[in-house]
This record gives C-alpha cells, structure tokens and sequence, in this order.
C-alpha cells in the first residue's frame, strides 16, 4: 500500500475522481434477440452483460418447484478475458459460487415472486471486463435485464460500493482501491423506499465508522438508480416510436 | 462534468500485464489564484495572492514560480525560505517528489500546508487542458517535463485570458535541465534556471547561500579517487546471487576510519575500515557491502582516533588507508570485515556544525566541522564565513563526488553564538531530533477552557476517593506529577494500596490535532535546565498534575494485600482524587523515620514502606536485576542559569518505595490490557542481551577474582551481589555500571506483532511489562489508558487503537523517540559539565573502567561523569612509554601498572583550545609517573585554566 496514494490532499482519487463521485456508466437495454430481456452496463472499465430467460416452465428436477413463488435461478460467471492475466475460469470455482448465491437472495427479494408461482426465472450474468465492483455492476445489469423481460419488480435494484480511506468515504470502488486493503462495503438497494436488500462487508471497519460508509454506498445507489431510470426511458421512448405507439 | 478517458499502462511485476487504468479528465480545477475571475472558488490548499510581490530582475512583471521536479528536490532549502512565496507545485512535481523521496515529500507537504507561504498545488494530470499522454518511444521523464511545460503554458495563456482582471500576471518555470529551458523558451515560456534566477532576486543576498551545490566543480587532486558506486540494478542482481549484503552504515563515533554494517537478517556487524572500504558512505545510509577475503580480515583497533584539525592531513587519505593495512591482525582477534560496492538509499538530514577558520580569508569554500563526530566534514560554499565563523550552523549534504575527500553541501542557516547556552541547547535538540517547536495553534485549540470545572456529570462517571489520605512523592522541584499513592487498613485486616495516575486521555482524545502532536513528540524531553513538553503545560504542570490540595480526575488501580504483601484483588477505575500532600522524597523519607509523627498519611507511607520491601525482595529472588547508572544533579544559579555545583543524585529508600508501586501497577495493567486485546496491547519488552555482550564485564570481574555467571538474569543478579570487595566499596557499584552498559534496549512493541515467548521483560524479571504510570510525560502510557479504559468500559474504543499495524508504527516512534530523549539528556549533562568546570581545575578520586590502547576511560564518582585519559598519541617520543598487555587488559609504564577498577587521582579542566567542541581534559595525578602526571593541586577551585603544555594530548 506504500506506493499508492489513493486520496491526494487536494481531494483526487488515483482515477482523478472526488470521492463522491461514480465511475462514467454507460449501458444498453435489449442487446440479445434470444433472450426475454437482456442488458449490458459499462461501469467504468467493468463490463457486465446479463441476460433473463423466463418466467418459465421448471426445467429439470420437479423437486424444486415452489408452489407460492418463483424460482430465481442465477448464474455468474467471469470470461476468461475479463482481467489483466488470462486465467480459466471454470463456472464452479468458490468465487462464482459465492457470487451467484448473492445475486440469488438480492433478486429473491426484489422480484414480486409471488407473482409467478411454480415457474422459474433464470439471471445469466457474464463479466466481460473486470475492474472491481463485479457483484455492483451484475446486480444493475441485470435489474435492467429484468425490466427488459418485464419481470413485476418491487423498484429497481442498485448496487453501489464504497470504502474508507484517510477518514473520508470513497464511493464505487475500482478494482485497485478494492485490492489495496482498505476496507469495502457492497450495498444493494431498492433506492425509492431507501431498503437494503443486501449487504456485504470486506475487511475491518470500526463501527464508529460504519454508517458513514453505508450512507455513501447508498447515497452511490441513489445516484445509480438515477442513471439507470434514465436509461430505461429513453429505450422506452425509443421502443415506442418504432412501433409507433405514442400515437 | 466528467470526461473520461482511458490509458494503458504496462508495468513490470515480476510477469509483464497489461494494466488498464481509468483516468478522469476534469474541467472543474481551479488555477488557484485569488485573481482569477474564471476558475470556481477553490476548496483546498493556499490560495496564491493576486498581487504576487516576487522581485527578480529577470522577469519584472508579477509573477508565480513553477519549479520542476529537480529544482524541488535539490532546493528544497531555498523553497522553505520565507521570502519564497506565490509557487505553483503541480501534481505531475508532487508524485515525482513522493517517489523519489519521502522526506522531501514530508516537507513539500508541510510548505503547502503553511498558510503564510501561498504553495498551491495544481492538479494539472486531472485537468483536460492540462494532460498529456504519454508518446511512443518517449521516456517517462521526457513526459512529465513535457506535462510541466503544458502546464505552464495553460497558466501563461489563462491568467492573460479574457475576464481576467487587468493586472497581467505571469508565470516563470525553474529548471536546471537544460534541454527542457530550451523547449520552454521555444514555446514562448519564461524559463530559467534556479540559480540564475535566485541571484536575480533583490534584497535576497542569504539566498544563494541557500542553493544546493550540486553542478559546483571540485577543485581537488585528482588523484584521490573513491571506487565508484555500483548502480542500483547491479546490486539488486547482486545481493539476490548472495554476493552483497544490504544493511545501514554507523560511522564509529571513536575513530572515523572505522565503522560497522548492521547486515539485515544477520547477528553479526561487518567491519568497515579505512576510507576507500567506506566508500563516502555517510552514517545512517543504507548500503551494500561486499565482504572482503578472510585474509583482510581486521578488527577495530582500541585507538581513539579523531581527524586532526590540522591541514596537512588533507591529502593524505590514502596513506592513512595504507597505514592501516600495514597492521598485522592476530587470527583469532578478526572480525568479519567487508567494503562497500554502492549506496542503497542516502539518509541525509541536515547536520549542525561550525565553519573551520580556513587559510584564505577572502575565499567563498570552506570546511564545516558537523557537530555529531559520526558525520565527516562538509564543503559548503558562501560569502558570509566572516559572519559566520562565530556561529553554530546548519548545513545539508547535496552529493558526494569520486574526487572529493568530504561531502559537498550548503549553508541552511544559524542557530546563534557559539558556546551561548540557548544555542548550544538548539544544537542538542536538533541534533537529536526532538521536535521543540512551541505548539501550533490547532493544538492549543484543543486545550480546554479555563477555569475547568468539574461538572456533577463527571463526578458520576467516577469513582469518589476525594476522601482518600493520598499523597505523592517525587523529586523536588516537579511539578508535572503523574502519580500518588495511598494505602489504608481494612475492615477484615487487610490494606488498601491505591496507586492514581494522572488521567491525561481524558484531555487528549484520539485522532485531536495534540492527540497527533503528542504521537508525534513521544515524550518528554528533560536538559538540565529545560524541559521539552510533550504536552502543552497547562495540561502537563496544572490539570493533569495531581498536585496537592486540588480535585484532579485519576485513573486508579486499587489492590487488597494482605500484611504480607499478597494481592487478593485487583480493580481499576476512573476516580476523582484530591492529593492530601506533595512530598519530596526526602521529605516522605523523613516523615517515615521520624518516630513522633503518627498521623494517617505517615501511617500510610510506613504501611507503603514496608509492603514495597518485601515486594522488592519478591522481584530480586526472582532475578530481577539492580543495575546502576551514575547519574549527577546540577545546582543552578537562578540569576545566571550558570550551574554551580555538581553532585551525584541521591538515593533513598522512598525512592524504591514510589517504583515498586509503580512496577506494580505496570505488570498489573499489562496482564489486563493484554487478556482483553491479546492482539494489541501495547507493552515493552527487554530482550536478553547475547552472552557475548558481557565478555568485558566477566575479564574485568575475573581480574579480582570473582566468576560472573551471565546463563541467566537470576545467576547474574545473584553473582554481582556477591561480588564485593570489602576494602573497596564502589568496586561493586562499578561493576553494575559495566553491567549496565551491555543491556538491550527496553522497547515497546504492540502484542499481535510477536511470538509471546519474546515479550519477557529481562531487567525486571516479569513476564510481561508496559508502562501505565507516567501518561503526562510518555505517550505509551496513554495508549495504554485508552485500552484499559476500553477494558472497563470507562471508554469508547476508536479505530486505530485495535489495529496492530498502526500501534506498531507508533511505537516504533516511540521507540525512536525515547532513545532520542535519552540522549539529548545525557548530552545536556555534559553540556553543562562543561560550563560548570570551564573555570575551574580540580582534583578528583576516579577509578579506571576501560583499559584502550592509547587510553584508559576512567569514571569520576563524585559528579558521575566519565573521561578518557590519553596515554599517547602516537607521534611524540619524548613521554614515557606505556606498553599495552592485551591479554590481562593492563598498561604499564615503569613500575605502574594501570588494571581495571584501579584508583587514581584525576585532575580536572578544560580544554578550550577548540571552541567546537570545548573537552573535559583529564591529567594524571596519582599515581605519579614522572614526566606524565602532573603536580596535584593544592586549592580545589578556582583558578584560572593553565595554558596548554602539550598539543593533541588532551582530548575527549
């Protein structure tokens, strides 16, 4: 950590940001043909493309069905591009696990499961390009996915990082701030009714401090969830003129 | 508000990646000048004055200064003088600085953040006018000149740009890189070199003394030439094959030919010797090393060996390095001997010194003797040696030339007249590094309000012992008092030992600008006339000082003992005490012996008496060590400051009485610190020095007779209690002092840092140790007043203090502090042995400690110093002879023969010959050695200094 500076006194991080602000977020709604809903998100250097299958059938064992809700079916995986040295990633690997699960349980609580009892919705999530905030930027692509397959969600699910460094709240972290040591939250949230849906925490933060980094992690959802609804606009307004409905 | 904009980077880590970083072009940064109509308000840093009053007759227009990288690493004096102000550092400036060197990136800091300097740092790598990407096949260096240039330019064009005010200000880039002042001035820039530009300042003649001498050419005969430096890449290849060795250079501060490298990962020092093998490695810097073949192995020799003043040695160097060799070093004696192949890393500071008169009056080059013995001397350059030739001063080292005997540095500034005593005190400050500044602003804010009351809310947060009989006991004249004691009998026949320390982490909260400061200082610093506050004084001599008669909040440990002195419980708390006395302690002694007084606190400090002799037996069957260091107390006129008498302090028994207590309730805060944070207490440990370290001590003993056992702490304690001469009572005491003298260094050290079977306390024989008891004076303590707060839950824990890294680093700091403050105190007792035997001659009992080759080091009991005594020098024939046994230790001439521990009657003066360094001069008495010993004196003070008889023969 010696040779990094991650906060200069005027107030810069490494990137040249303030530590308020997000990374450039550039993203794209219906992107594949096949799938019921698709989305790609750009958050900075970290590329994300989800794709949303579903409501459908149960596929496979009967056993999992459930008779008053949904099944959120999830899978994340990384390319094998995705970061600076080209290592096989076999979907299975402890990592990917872990991830799929998070987005499982976000998704679980975001979608009106109750909706679409004995059927399945399947989230595939592939990480094109990896700079840090993985879990953030697969959670937004496929809120956006979601919307694309008009999935019933309760609000948009936005998920934001943040750390702390030199007394001072960092939000949406890139990958060099995330591997530097300092500590990392990663909240989820439903940014209109201001709930957490999920919450993860990485290293050691005293507690004095906690709050200060969660308000900043959502404060970064809030800001996301502005973008985002943006977005989703514009590709209606756009979608519409196309088939013509605004007459 | 945002454009982005990528860059690849490709860096080396073992494997070649390519690494892809964003980077955020802005267009929100503002230039920073109070002028400047367009940019937003800044929000940072120091504004630059819109009316900027830089007076250089080379750019008459007002003006702010760009400085390039070089110019603020190598002129960091001229930078940090105040008549240089309204200076732009860019971002590009500030990184190169932090890479290249963190001290000058530590004070490139500090000058930005001081208000009064108008430094303001432009983020020029963020601004999209500003950036400049990297170019194929251009060199990193290349870029960043060309990043300054742009820079530059934006200013020139955005400070004539339209909205501005009407007064046209301009910018000057310095730059000693000639290609760049070419590119600069093609551009249409204002550049110019540093020097230039500095000697074109008006009114600012102390300026150019100030310029670092790095390009000054090197009158010196050529043919002394030092082997050149290995670059960096060869030594890395070289100490990864094993071939160098990296570790840090220490000069010997006896003999400047000799130094040693304390190898990393190695027990064992490598010898240095002569001036080609040192290689212009000055102390302190880290180095590699080569070892030298096992048949040039040498040893250091026992000669005190100081640089003559004397010029002819100047060209000599080489002669002097042949001289050595010519030695012929018994095998056995060898040591591990190397040379040195290049410098790691240079840990130049800046060195106070006095310029050496020097032959040619008129002439701008000069010599400066540095006061510190390990640091060779410098070569500055600079017209005021007429005015200076009288002061202290401080210098830097610029750079080391193949062909240069001595270093070449500049002039920084004086400190004052020498021999006046406030300089010569700034000199032991500086020189030992004691942060003496008075305190800043911010810290004071912190101070509370006076008059402090204390409020009902604190009374209930507290445990009321106001009516407690408590008392404390200290030196006299104290008045920063840390702690009191009380001890009262119990119901069920037991006693009740309080110990209350001060509760200075009531006023120093973590993460406060005098919480930092406090970090900073580490402890108090005590000279012999002066204190040097760690804290400010209301808080060190009034709130936090348990003085007697007042409420004051304390934080106490109470203990149930039985009459036998067995503790049967232990608490702690937060308490509110009010002192019933203050004594000294020979006022406490006197009140114990005294059989008439009966009242409660008399009782209580027989009952304190008794209890801390049996605990002190407990410590001493255990093996805990009683050492000995002479140390001396001055009287001091309070008219002159002049210190008028001289003794050696005393000990008494409520000396020992107040430390057991205090040993108490160090152990007892250690033990409940480290079983509720088993990862980050901070405690001290003594390591056991290696048995070679008591070699001298066992020849020395074995001399009369006695076997010192060195396998364990209780063996060694139980051997020097044995060994008394009856005849001869200071022999026993000597032999502590020698004991003394082959310790470890206590430290402190945060738990979660080592294994547990090294935090053994060596000294004290305890398990485990830390220092609770002095918080007003050491910061040690208060880190562990917050973490037994913690414990009591008396307190809120805070970040740092359960992070074991961050209290490593402050007790590291600590460490160094403290070794510091040791030091400059002992420097300050000498300081003042010499102004108070400057005009006296006497003669005194001594005892030889040490025998040399060329000398006997022999201690003076009476006013605990110690001094060397020359035998020869080495060049005159006309003294008698002393023949050196190396085997029994001894010099003899004639029929005397000198042993260890023998007496002699010494005489006394000084030697003012060198204003420098003003010497304590030792001249043998008894026993009488016709030609050698000088006649004994018949009135002990008071007379004038003889003149010297004898050049070189008298010196410390």
């Amino acid at each position: 950590m010696a040779g990094l500076e991650l906060l200069s006194d005027q107030g810069f991080r490494i990137d040249g940001r303030r530590p308020h602000e997000l990374r450039k977020i550039q993203c794209r709604l219906g992107v594949f043909n096949q799938a019921d809903g698709s989305a790609y998100i750009e958050q900075g250097n970290t590329k994300v493309l989800a794709a949303v299958y579903g409501p459908h059938e149960i596929r496979g064992s009967r056993s999992k069905v459930l008779h008053d809700k949904v099944l959120v079916n999830c899978q994340y995986s990384m390319a094998t591009f995705s970061t600076g040295e080209r290592k096989r990633r076999p979907r299975g690997d402890r990592k990917s696990q872990e991830m799929t699960m998070h987005l499982q349980q976000t998704f679980d609580a975001a979608i009106q499961t109750s909706l679409y009892p004995r059927s399945q919705i399947d989230i595939f999530v592939e990480v094109l390009q990896s700079d840090g905030g993985n879990y953030c930027a697969s959670v937004n692509a496929s809120t956006l996915a979601l919307i694309d397959a008009g999935i019933a969600l309760r609000d948009y699910v936005c998920a934001c990082s943040s750390s702390f460094v030199n007394d001072t709240p960092l939000t949406d972290i890139n990958y060099l701030e995330e591997s530097s040591g300092s500590p990392e939250i990663i909240a989820a949230t439903l940014p209109k009714s201001e709930q957490i849906v999920f919450l993860e925490m990485n290293g050691r933060l005293h507690e004095d401090n906690l709050s200060r980094v969660t308000d900043m992690a959502v404060k970064g959802c809030k800001d996301i969830h502005d973008i985002l609804d943006q977005v989703v606009r514009d590709h209606v307004s756009e979608v519409s003129t196309v088939h013509g409905w605004e007459n | 508000m945002l454009t982005s904009k990528t860059f690849v980077k490709k860096t080396k880590r073992g494997r070649i990646i390519k690494i892809v970083r964003e980077h955020y072009l802005r267009d929100d940064i503002t230039c920073g000048s109070e002028s400047c109509q367009i940019c937003d308000p800044f929000d940072f840093g120091q504004p630059l004055v819109a009316e900027p009053e830089n007076k250089s007759r080379l750019c008459l227009t007002p003006h702010y200064i760009i400085p390039d990288t070089n110019v603020v690493l190598h002129q960091m004096d001229v930078m940090e003088d105040s008549s240089v102000q309204n200076v732009v550092i860019l971002q590009t400036v500030l990184d190169e600085v932090r890479h290249r060197s963190s001290p000058g990136y530590k004070r490139l800091k500090s000058m930005l953040a001081n208000p009064s300097k108008h430094f303001f740092t432009f983020c020029n790598e963020f601004n999209k006018n500003t950036y400049v990407e990297r170019q194929k096949g251009e060199s990193s260096n290349d870029r960043n000149d060309r990043a300054i240039r742009e820079a530059t330019s934006w200013y020139q064009d955005h400070l004539r740009s339209e909205g501005q005010s009407d007064l046209i200000i301009d910018v000057v880039l310095l730059t000693n890189d000639a290609d760049n002042r070419r590119k600069a001035i093609q551009q249409g820039l204002k550049a110019f070199t540093v020097h230039e530009y500095v000697k074109s300042l008006e009114n600012c003649g102390h300026l150019v003394d100030l310029l670092s001498q790095s390009q000054m050419s090197v009158h010196s005969q050529d043919r002394l030439m030092f082997p050149e430096h290995l670059p960096l890449s060869e030594i890395q290849r070289g100490i990864k094959a094993g071939r160098y060795f990296q570790g840090s250079f220490m000069a010997s501060r006896e003999n400047y030919l000799e130094a040693n490298v304390s190898v990393h990962n190695k027990d064992e020092m490598v010898f240095i010797q002569g001036h080609m093998n040192q290689n212009r490695a000055v102390h302190s810097d880290v180095v590699a090393i080569e070892m030298l073949p096992e048949e040039e192995w040498s040893c250091p020799s026992s000669m005190v060996l100081e640089e003559s003043s004397e010029k002819i040695v100047e060209d000599s160097m080489e002669t002097e390095d042949e001289a050595i060799k010519r030695k012929k070093i018994p095998k056995e004696l060898r040591q591990p001997t190397g040379r040195i192949v290049g410098i790691i890393k240079r840990n130049w500071r800046q060195y106070c010194g006095i310029l050496r008169p020097s032959a040619v009056k008129e002439g701008t080059r000069h010599i400066v003797v540095p006061a510190e013995k390990k640091i060779p001397k410098i070569r500055i350059e600079t017209r005021q040696a007429a005015d200076l030739i009288t002061q202290r001063i401080v210098v830097a080292i610029d750079n080391w030339p193949r062909n240069s005997r001595y270093p070449q540095g500049h002039f920084v500034r004086k400190l004052g007249n020498i021999g006046d005593k406030d300089t010569e005190n700034e000199v032991l400050l500086l020189e030992h590094d004691v942060p003496h500044s008075n305190f800043s602003e911010a810290v004071l804010a912190c101070l509370p309000k006076l008059p402090w009351i204390i409020t009902d809310e604190d009374y209930k947060r507290r445990r009321d012992l106001r009516h407690i009989d408590i008392c404390s006991v200290d030196p006299p004249g104290c008045t920063d008092i840390d702690d009191a004691l009380h001890c009262r009998e119990l119901e069920n026949g037991n006693l009740e030992i309080g110990v209350h320390i001060a509760d200075v982490s009531h006023f120093i909260r973590p993460g406060t600008a005098i919480d930092k400061e406090a970090a900073e200082r580490g402890t108090t610093v005590y000279l012999t006339d002066r204190r040097i506050d760690m804290v400010p004084e209301l808080l060190s001599s009034n709130l936090c000082s348990l003085r007697s008669n007042v409420e004051r909040f304390a934080f106490s440990i109470l203990w149930e003992m039985t009459h036998d002195a067995d503790v049967v419980g232990t608490s702690f708390t937060k308490s509110v005490i009010k002192s019933k006395a203050a004594f000294t302690y020979a006022e406490a002694q006197m009140k114990i012996d005294d059989t008439a007084q009966n009242d409660s606190l008399t009782r209580s400090l027989r009952h304190l008496n008794r209890l801390a002799k049996i605990l002190k037996q407990r410590r001493v069957d255990a093996g805990a060590l009683t050492l000995a260091s002479p140390e001396i107390r001055f009287h001091i006129d309070s008219e002159t400051h002049e210190p008028i008498d001289v003794q050696a302090k005393q000990i008494m028994e409520t000396n020992s009485m107040v430390e057991e207590f205090m040993l108490l309730a160090n152990v007892a805060s250690a033990k409940k610190t480290l079983e509720e944070f088993p990862d980050c207490a901070c405690l001290r440990r003594h390591p056991a020095p290696p048995p070679s370290n008591f070699e001298p001590v066992i020849k020395a003993a074995l001399s009369k007779g006695f076997n010192i056992d060195v396998s364990k702490g209780k063996a060694l304690a139980d051997s020097l209690q044995s060994a008394v001469v009856p005849s001869d009572p200071y022999f026993n005491t000597m032999l502590r002092i020698m004991t003394t003298r082959c310790m470890m260094q206590a430290v402190y050290f945060c738990s979660g840092m080592i294994p547990e079977t090294e935090y053994f306390h060596y000294g004290l024989a305890a398990g485990i140790y830390t220092h609770f008891t002095s918080p007003i004076r050491r910061f040690s303590d208060i880190i562990v007043h917050r973490l037994l707060a913690v414990c009591i839950g008396a307190d809120a824990s805070y970040p740092s203090l359960t992070e074991k890294h961050k209290t490593q680093v402050v007790c590291n700091n600590l460490n160094y502090r403290h070794k510091m403050a040791q030091y400059a105190g002992r420097a300050s007792v000498n300081l003042h042995t010499h102004i108070f035997f400057k005009n006296r001659t006497t003669n005194e009992e001594g005892y030889v400690l040490f025998v040399r080759q060329n000398a006997l080091q022999v201690l003076i009991p009476k006013y605990g110093l110690e001094g060397t005594l020359y035998l020869s020098d080495g060049k005159t024939k006309s003294k008698p002879r002393f023949t050196y046994n190396e085997e029994a230790n001894t010099q003899t001439c004639g029929s005397v023969t000198f042993h260890v521990f023998d007496q002699v009657i010494i005489e006394l003066s000084i030697d003012q010959s060198n204003v420098q360094h003003l010497k304590l001069c030792l001249k043998l008495v008894k026993p009488e050695i016709p030609g050698f010993s000088v006649p004994a004196h018949s009135s002990e003070d008071s007379e004038p200094p003889k003149k010297k008889q004898k050049k070189g023969q008298t010196k410390k």
